[in-house]
């Protein structure tokens, strides 16, 4: 059992006064700037001069000019190239350049302050070597937003206890003897936690969504024994739908992929797009016979972790009760970061959970441990127990993580204001408005939905994100950029992700150093919210 | 006669001609382009307009019924209530050599603990150090800030011990080689894969979208017969030929049937027909060779013949999570292209921090371990057999063994109920859980597992336990 006593005053609770319960109205305004023509201009013409030098680097490479850096293969001669030579252009030439930026290693706890191992290169960004010191950062990088990511204090004794008790890992499937009854616990927990009648957890959350949505939507296969036990389950599966946003992420696409079913792309949040397709589909039917569709399910996330939008929960209940398809709602992020009692979107849009037909989310981000679940009614619980191939052929749940996310669950659902669980979702709801709101009146275009705890701000350009990253890492903050392929080829961004645990000294130290650097590097360009001082933001 | 008359019908003929000629002349010009377009439109349409299939447009009134009219089927089928995925045990305490199941002990032959590690006091002291230094979770991917310095020790640990150049590890045992298969090998690429590989190849073969062939289990003379087809194959378009990779994708030890693959002929046929192999040793890793390092010891083949190494830390090694070695050039293409490692979270410290004070403890027992392992394998191997009614699968040298009953009586049912027996005396063993859609579906059997720390009387109480059931059951 969980022992919380009553809350303990540390440091992440000296801004009382700025924690005050969020209780407005969800918003449904997320703005979107268009991107300014002369940053358009100068990102195409740096994948220019970026392409143009990397031809000519190859071409000093394939003559032995320059040598070859990297690794040769083995074998001897005469087998295929293992890699596409195209392939391999863009990680050798524009990623090479940048690689310091990422993989950085750390060697603390990933709180509200990072360690960062300290390392050079001397032969840029091929080889990296650690000098032995540490450097210490404020951490805006880590999915840690109810700040739970601690090595210390009860949660911390309640994990190492259950190590002495339950050891490490039970070695089996759950199908066999995996299943602890701390599993059991946490999955009742998790019922009671978000409303459902039944969840089930995994050991990962990107295996979640890529190994489960095989077992809801899919084709017939056709290797099939009779030796099986429930023969009528495959033939459910075929002439499916799935229509996915057009952001979801890659264990979604993978997931649909793997299921057979047909995929359909609509455009990222755009409802219209979707009633379209919706009544495309059941109009027309399957593709070239013309039969009903068996099902359609809808795959969207709650929280998008690139854009930091919210999905239009409300109408998407309303499409998915008109067209009666089924909808999938990925909380990877979400969970325990939005809503007044943290339950997530569900919670946000004040919408019943009921409708959500199945709840997928992951531990790693509000609750600083590792897994996934999913959660719904219990014959879908069940049906996924069954033929889950998770549950199947994976190991089960190591007891530690699930003793970690027990106690977050048991602080969570205590619904006291002055204890500890609210005081951190109120806190990280805060952080979230306060951050984007000076960050965006400072000028900077900053995507996303107001009160969403991830805050993407745009820099376009390849070396600005290698420069950002770099010269907020000079300043003392450790920042996430990201370029191309993760998102489209021209808007290269920051993203910040707030926690819990960063008090407002925190995050004005990052906005001042973030004001300093934005000049530096002229990012400060947004037409809407024209630039202004760091110290004229305070409202 | 006529002639006058004739003329004059001539004459008047020519009359109208000549007064048509200087019509012409005279209509305004927009006429006769006008006249000269209608018959150019006659002529196109009686000569080269194609008639087109009137399509049926639907109406709104018709669209909107057949919205309404369509029905989905429900979200999942009924399930059977009594299906043993739904009625599990419930375990509690430490699952490792013996278990407590309703209050009552009894030895574990059901889970995967081959070096019985689980509940080691050296490994949970280190376990409880990475939770006192690091927390549990690692709250990012490993290319966002979640690279925390024990991964980066556990993979240079995993490859030092494998001889290799580099190692890379996974959060998850499952999706490290249905990860590591797509990366490589893409659509038109070829797959020769032997049909007794456990699901989790299977996926990645399936995500992988390349061209599969199926080889039966351990059959060297149909694995040469599909290559020397797709040889045939290649000659007939040598320039295709050269842009497509192939890849032999096998086991060290099935984890669905017990015996080794042939891996000396498969080495031979590699520089042969130039195909590179990819190895999955979950099974294999910490078990089979002097000192657990696999099937390539056991052989005596030189590991850097083997292009990948897969693995998993779940089996042996008594943590989370999975591994691949090999040399860099293979190996690092994977941080940048391999779904499960660059769109997931790292795997958590404390996991990390267990799987290297194993492999610290493998290394200084060096050959004890294993040794002892595949001689008490050996021993139960053969006592097994002594059995009668039993028919064993695998080699005797793993520790890792499938028994099925003889003939027609082989049915899921009966092997539940021998489980059921064996609980009742103290034994737990488990029937193997496999899903509908395998390739192949094995036949029920039972697994068992050794634990190292088994004693020699606690395997004969295992075989008297078999044989009673076996008799209670049949009867």
């Amino acid at each position: 059992m969980a022992k919380t006593s009553a809350h303990q005053k540390n440091k992440s609770y000296s801004n009382a006064v700025y924690a005050t319960p969020v209780s407005e109205h969800p918003s449904l305004d997320e703005v979107y700037e268009v991107t300014p023509f002369s940053e358009a201009f100068w990102t195409y013409l740096n994948y220019v001069i970026l392409n143009i030098f990397g031809w000519f680097r190859d071409l000093l490479r394939n003559a032995r000019i320059e040598n070859r850096k990297g690794s040769a293969e083995n074998n001897p001669p005469g087998f295929v190239p293992l890699y596409q030579s195209y392939e391999s252009f863009y990680t050798r030439n524009v990623y090479q350049r940048i690689a310091d930026c990422f993989n950085r290693p750390i060697g603390s706890v990933p709180g509200a302050t990072l360690d960062l191992l300290e390392r050079v290169t001397d032969d840029y960004n091929w080889s990296f070597r650690f000098t032995g010191g540490k450097v210490k950062t404020i951490n805006l990088a880590s999915y840690n937003y109810l700040g739970f990511a601690n090595n210390s204090g009860p949660i911390a004794e309640n994990v190492i206890n259950s190590i002495k008790t339950s050891g490490l890992t039970a070695a089996s499937t759950t199908q066999e003897f995996g299943t602890l009854t701390q599993h059991r616990k946490l999955e009742s927990l998790l019922a009671e936690y978000l409303g459902t009648e039944d969840a089930i957890a995994f050991g990962m959350g990107f295996a979640t969504n890529a190994l489960n949505i095989p077992t809801l939507v899919g084709k017939k296969n056709d290797s099939f024994q009779s030796l099986a036990i429930n023969k009528t389950k495959l033939l459910y599966l075929k002439g499916c739908l799935i229509l996915s946003d057009e952001l979801n992420h890659a264990s979604l696409v993978l997931g649909a992929r793997l299921s057979g079913a047909v995929i359909k792309v609509y455009k990222h949040n755009d409802m219209n797009h979707l009633e379209r397709l919706l009544r495309e589909s059941i109009i027309s039917g399957q593709p070239r016979t013309h039969r009903m569709w068996k099902k359609i399910l809808i795959i969207v996330e709650g929280v998008y972790s690139m854009e930091g939008s919210l999905c239009k929960l409300p109408e998407l209940i309303e499409l998915k009760k008109k067209y009666r398809a089924y909808l999938y709602l990925d909380e990877a992020h979400s969970i325990g970061a939005m809503g007044l009692r943290g339950r997530g979107v569900v919670d946000y849009w004040k919408c019943d959970v009921n409708d959500v037909d199945i709840l997928m989310g992951t531990f790693t981000k509000s609750f600083a441990a590792a897994g996934g679940y999913i959660a719904g009614k219990k014959d879908l619980i069940d049906h996924i127990r069954v033929t889950s191939h998770s549950a199947a052929y994976a190991t089960s749940m190591s007891p530690p993580v699930v003793e970690q996310i027990v106690s977050v669950l048991n602080l969570l659902l205590d619904n006291d204001e002055e204890h500890e669980g609210r005081q951190r979702i109120n806190q990280l709801a805060w952080n979230a408005r306060y951050f984007r709101q000076r960050l965006t009146k400072m000028g900077f275009i900053v995507y996303g939905h107001p009160h969403s705890p991830v805050v993407p701000a745009l820099l376009y350009s390849p070396s600005k994100i290698a420069a950002f990253n770099r010269e907020m890492l000079k300043r003392g903050v450790a920042v996430v950029t990201v370029g191309f392929p993760a998102t489209p080829l021209v808007l290269g961004r920051v993203r910040f992700c707030l926690s819990a645990s960063h008090t407002k000294e925190m995050l004005d130290e990052v906005l001042k150093h973030a004001e300093e650097v934005g000049d530096l590097l002229n990012m400060r360009k947004s037409k809407l919210n024209p630039k202004r001082p760091f110290h004229e933001t305070e409202s | 006669m006529g002639s006058p008359a004739n003329h004059d019908n001539v004459a008047s003929l020519a009359t109208d001609f000549y007064s048509l000629l200087e019509s012409f002349k005279e209509t305004p010009f927009y006429h006769l382009l006008f006249e000269i377009f209608l018959v150019l439109t006659v002529l196109w349409l009686i000569l080269f307009r194609k008639p087109r299939r009137i399509e049926k447009k639907l109406t709104e009134k018709e669209k909107q019924e057949l919205i309404d009219e369509w029905q989905p089927e429900p979200l999942v089928p009924p399930v059977d209530a009594n299906h043993p995925a739904l009625n599990v045990r419930v375990l509690d305490g430490i699952v490792g050599k013996t278990i407590e199941i309703d209050g009552k002990k009894s030895l574990n032959f059901a889970t995967f603990n081959f070096l019985n590690f689980v509940g080691n006091p050296r490994i949970t002291d280190k376990a409880i150090q990475a939770v006192q230094k690091y927390g549990v979770g690692s709250c990012g991917p490993r290319g966002f800030y979640g690279t925390i310095d024990i991964h980066l020790e556990l993979e240079e640990r995993l490859a030092h011990f494998f001889n290799c150049e580099e190692g890379i590890i996974y959060s998850y045992g499952f999706s490290t080689v249905a990860s590591i298969i797509p990366a490589y090998s893409k659509r038109n690429d070829i797959l020769f894969v032997d049909e007794g590989v456990h699901y989790a190849i299977q996926k990645g073969v399936e995500a992988s979208r390349s061209t599969v062939k199926w080889f039966r289990h351990n059959d060297i003379s149909d694995l040469e017969r599909l290559l020397v087809e797709q040889d045939i194959h290649d000659k007939k378009n040598p320039k295709k030929a050269r842009t497509l990779r192939r890849f032999l994708i096998i086991e060290g030890l099935y984890m669905n049937y017990g015996d080794l693959c042939p891996l000396p002929r498969m080495v031979e046929l590699k520089y042969q027909y130039k195909y590179r192999i990819f190895m999955d040793e979950s099974v294999s890793f910490g078990t089979i060779g002097q000192t657990g390092r696999g099937v390539t010891e056991y052989y005596n083949i030189d590991r850097r013949k083997i292009d990948l190494i897969s693995s998993s830390l779940e089996y042996s090694v008594g943590s989370i999570g999975g591994f691949a070695v090999g040399s860099s050039f293979v190996v690092d293409h994977q941080r940048l292209s391999a779904q499960g490692y660059c769109f997931s979270a790292s795997l958590p410290p404390l996991l990390a921090a267990a799987a290297i004070e194993a492999l610290n403890i493998m290394e200084e027992e060096d050959t004890t371990l294993c040794d002892t392992l595949m001689e008490k394998s050996k021993r139960l191997h053969q006592k097994l057999l002594d059995i009668k009614g039993y028919l064993i699968v695998g080699e005797d040298i793993s520790p890792l063994k499938h028994l099925r009953l003889t003939n027609s009586q082989n049915t899921v049912a009966r092997l539940e109920e021998i489980v059921e027996f064996a609980q009742t005396r103290g034994i737990t063993i488990t029937v193997a859980r496999y899903l509908n859609d395998e390739h192949r579906l094995p036949e029920p059997s039972i697994r068992l597992i050794l634990n190292v720390e088994m004693t020699d009387e606690e395997l004969e109480f295992l075989c008297t336990v078999l044989q009673e059931a076996r008799v209670k059951v049949t009867v």
